[in-house]
């Protein structure tokens, strides 16, 4: 079918028929033609951010917690270089979203023009892939295939510039059809290999998953696959950060999270397993600690979509291409046709070492005297929460890994941090783009002070549209993780990593019209947090903390697995010269 | 364990080898990359390596197919084979990348370039100079009383050999093209 249309009339058409109900944007000059077509329909919601990088981060949280891409509207310029930020976020943590940017006249372009900028050249390594249209005629055809683009394979974010003369003319727009583009990747597994694995899991005497974020790209019925996969074999199952909620926390078979900040057990098992099977997952360096000492006397497997992170950290035996889903599907096939065998006393085993592993509890810690530890913040707050309809959001620092490590994540697509890029802001615009996704269920950002501060004024988006998004800020009036850093690597030489000047929190929200609530007694922090949830409309939450807390356990840089710091009392000289000059 | 060439997309034939013997031993490879003739693609592959640290020896592109709108890259490369797969599958990760070919490891391949030398002189170096392009197959392009421009085709090595012997004769200035490569056979 197709149609005569404006460029501006096109983008609002392309978006109306990709199924978008939500798109969060910014206005100006280079996309005022576009902001004219919204305007005058009823499709499509536009949420104006206070600030382009708190556009994409909340397209990003939107797309992780639904599972479909998120989309942004940015002008050129000024407006294109601050959404680099999310972009490169999006990139690194494999989130599907669509930005479109707004460019000067195609007959301006290389005159530095006003708010003209390369876009397409600036965003070219943060993109999976970007365009520049400079024809109305092309356009339909490369928004669909954006969105094609953006969600198949291993999904990743995208952009489209649209010079102000190609959204003024008209052109001829075409729906959406199947893509018939290049770009087709290959989502079935080698039978071959998957067979092999099956051999290699039948005899395994210390098996262990370790599934990461690509178990969640690849959709619900993965992580049921594999929900089912880990029952049927009862081998123990611990995931990346990314990863968290693909495996129920409360299963039989959790280890809980691993890497840097990851629990003992997990850890100790990475390192002493005779077959890891990754699953999604790219062993990041916050994962694998030093590689020459990396689970050393293990069988790997590796399911991964994307061929470039097979063998480019780490070597594997048994590599698999494909998507998650198709791979495992296949996997449990071949299983069960074999006769669904383990070896299950050699499990058994394994079992009862790791056991003594958890035995050590390395997460406990006791809440005494009048300061709330962060520990207990958390506690407390996933005790009060989780059984409601719940999504989680993070900043970037102790608060994150604290936030990973004391709350359960039952379900895949309720837990949106910023993994790869590490960005401090995220949280707070992703919170908004998921309580868009989700205008009925809880939403909170676990923040710190200084992280939250980074897209404040993403409140003025929360409040405009209603959205009752808690932001449960653990302030330790530090930049926590930089100073626990400075401590165990530069001699407790806290070089900038006090948070000064920091503003009132109830009066700042009260500014915008939201409410605060300030805690600082752990006796009252149970009622302030029932405050919290019974207030219908944003709240910012400012709950005093421990202000020296260490985040534990910790693979120091530069160690191994098996080399984890579990308090204070183990962080004398534990990170060596050679580790000090790794991030 | 058997070695498993995986099918990269559509394309017939497959440059990765997912369990390569790894060894530390730096190799230099030469690749075709066939890439859609779209603005910006230069700059994607460019960009690959610049930001991922491998090296370029030679890149040279042009496009080959019009209707197809397909350009061809033919770039050599070096590195440890962990490298050059990672290099291959990066590449393969551009979304208008169709296909990656590893000429050095997928059977015997021709490499040619063309190079231009400006040799100036006189007297014996002069003849010399001369005397050696013809054996070389050389052609004089240009010349003058005092110079002479060869235009020389061949492998790489041809080219290096042919660099080193007009050094001492007078040799002024180098163009060369960078390799164009094809497998052999059918
Ligand atoms: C944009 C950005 N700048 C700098 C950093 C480096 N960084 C990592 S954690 C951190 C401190 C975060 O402080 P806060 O948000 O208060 O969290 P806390 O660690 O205290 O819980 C910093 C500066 C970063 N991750 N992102
Ligand atoms: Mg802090």
């Amino acid at each position: 079918m197709t149609r005569q249309m404006t460029g501006a009339e096109m983008v609002v058409q392309a978006l109306i028929d990709q199924g978008v109900d939500t798109v969060f944007g910014y206005p100006g000059g280079a996309v005022l033609p576009i902001y004219d077509a919204i305007f005058q329909q009823n499709h499509i919601k536009h949420v104006l951010v206070r600030h382009e990088q708190g556009a994409v981060h909340a397209a990003e949280g939107y797309a992780r917690s639904t599972g479909k891409p998120g989309v942004c509207l940015v002008t050129s310029g000024p407006g294109a270089t601050n959404a680099v930020t999310g972009l490169t976020d999006a990139l690194l943590d494999s989130i599907p979203i669509i930005v479109l940017t707004g460019q000067v006249p195609t007959f301006m372009i290389g005159s530095d023009a006003f708010q003209e900028a390369d876009t397409v050249g600036i965003t070219r390594p943060c993109t999976k892939h970007n365009w520049l249209v400079k024809e109305t005629d092309a356009l339909s055809g490369v928004l669909h295939e954006a969105f094609h683009v953006a969600t198949s394979g291993r999904p990743g974010p995208v952009l489209i510039d649209i010079p102000k003369d190609v959204q003024f003319a008209s052109g001829t727009y075409n729906a959406p059809q199947p893509s018939t583009s290049h770009y087709q990747p290959t989502v079935k597994g080698d039978i071959t290999s998957v067979t092999e694995l099956v051999e290699a899991m039948e005899k395994a005497e210390r098996p262990l998953f370790y599934t990461g974020g690509g178990v969640i790209n690849a959709g619900p019925a993965a992580s049921q696959l594999l929900r089912e996969l880990v029952s049927s074999t009862n081998f123990p199952i611990t995931s990346t950060l990314m990863g968290l909620g693909a495996y129920p926390a409360s299963g039989d078979n959790w280890l809980g999270m691993l890497g840097m900040h990851g629990l003992y057990e997990a850890n100790m098992a990475m390192h002493g397993c005779d077959l890891m099977i990754n699953i999604g997952a790219r062993f990041d360096d916050r994962i694998t600690g030093v590689i020459s000492e990396f689970s050393p006397n293990s069988t790997k497997a590796h399911i991964d979509i994307d061929p470039s992170s097979i063998n480019k950290v780490i070597r594997v035996d048994i590599p698999i291409v494909g998507d998650v889903g198709h791979v495992l599907e296949d996997l449990m096939k071949v299983w069960k046709s074999r006769g669904r065998k383990t070896n299950s006393a050699a499990v058994g085993n394994w079992w009862s070492q790791i056991k003594e592993w958890q035995a050590i509890e390395c997460l406990k810690f006791t809440q005494q005297g009048k300061v709330i530890k962060p520990q207990y913040a958390l506690s407390r707050l996933e005790a009060l929460t989780k059984n409601h309809d719940r999504y989680i959001t993070t900043e970037v620092g102790q608060h994150q890994m604290w936030a990973a490590q004391y709350l359960g994540f039952e379900d895949p697509n309720r837990w949106m941090t910023s993994g790869g890029l590490g960005t401090m802001g995220y949280g707070f615009p992703a919170s908004i783009g998921v309580q868009m996704g989700h205008p009925e269920s809880l939403v909170i950002n676990v923040a710190g002070e200084a992280s939250w501060l980074m897209n404040m004024q993403e409140l003025g988006t929360a409040m405009q549209y209603n959205l009752p998004v808690k932001q449960f800020i653990l302030n330790n009036e530090r930049l926590g993780m930089v100073r626990q850093w400075q401590e165990l690597l530069h001699g407790e030489r806290y070089s900038s990593s006090w948070s000064e000047s920091l503003p009132d929190f109830v009066k700042l929200a009260e500014a915008f019209g939201a409410k605060g609530i300030l805690c600082s007694d752990p006796d009252d922090l149970d009622e302030a947090i029932m405050e919290m949830l019974n207030h219908d409309g944003p709240v910012l939450f400012d709950c005093l903390v421990e202000k020296h807390e260490n985040c534990f356990p910790m693979i120091p840089s530069g160690k191994a697995h098996n080399e984890m710091l579990l308090g204070d009392a183990d962080t004398q000289g534990a990170i060596d010269a050679k580790g000090s000059v790794l991030v | 364990m058997s070695d498993l060439n995986l099918k990269k997309g559509t394309s017939a034939k497959s440059a990765y080898n997912l369990r390569p013997n790894f060894s530390d031993i730096v190799e230099r490879h030469t690749l075709a990359v066939m890439v859609e003739n779209e603005p910006g693609v230069l700059a994607r592959v460019i960009g690959l390596f610049a930001g991922r640290g491998y090296n370029i020896e030679s890149l040279t592109v042009a496009e080959v197919d019009h209707e197809g709108k397909l350009s061809r890259i033919t770039i050599v490369t070096t590195g440890t084979p962990q490298v050059i797969e990672q290099i291959k599958a990066q590449l393969g990760r551009i979304v208008t990348v169709h296909e990656v070919h590893d000429l050095t490891v997928e059977g015997p391949s021709v490499e040619r370039e063309l190079a231009i030398f400006k040799v100036a002189g006189d007297g014996e170096k002069r003849v010399e100079a001369l005397r050696l392009a013809d054996i070389f197959r050389a052609n004089v392009v240009d010349s003058t009383l005092k110079s002479f421009v060869f235009e020389i085709t061949g492998a790489p090595e041809k080219i290096d050999a042919f660099a080193d012997l007009m050094r001492p004769l007078g040799l002024v200035e180098v163009a060369r093209t960078g390799v164009a490569a094809l497998s052999r056979g059918g």
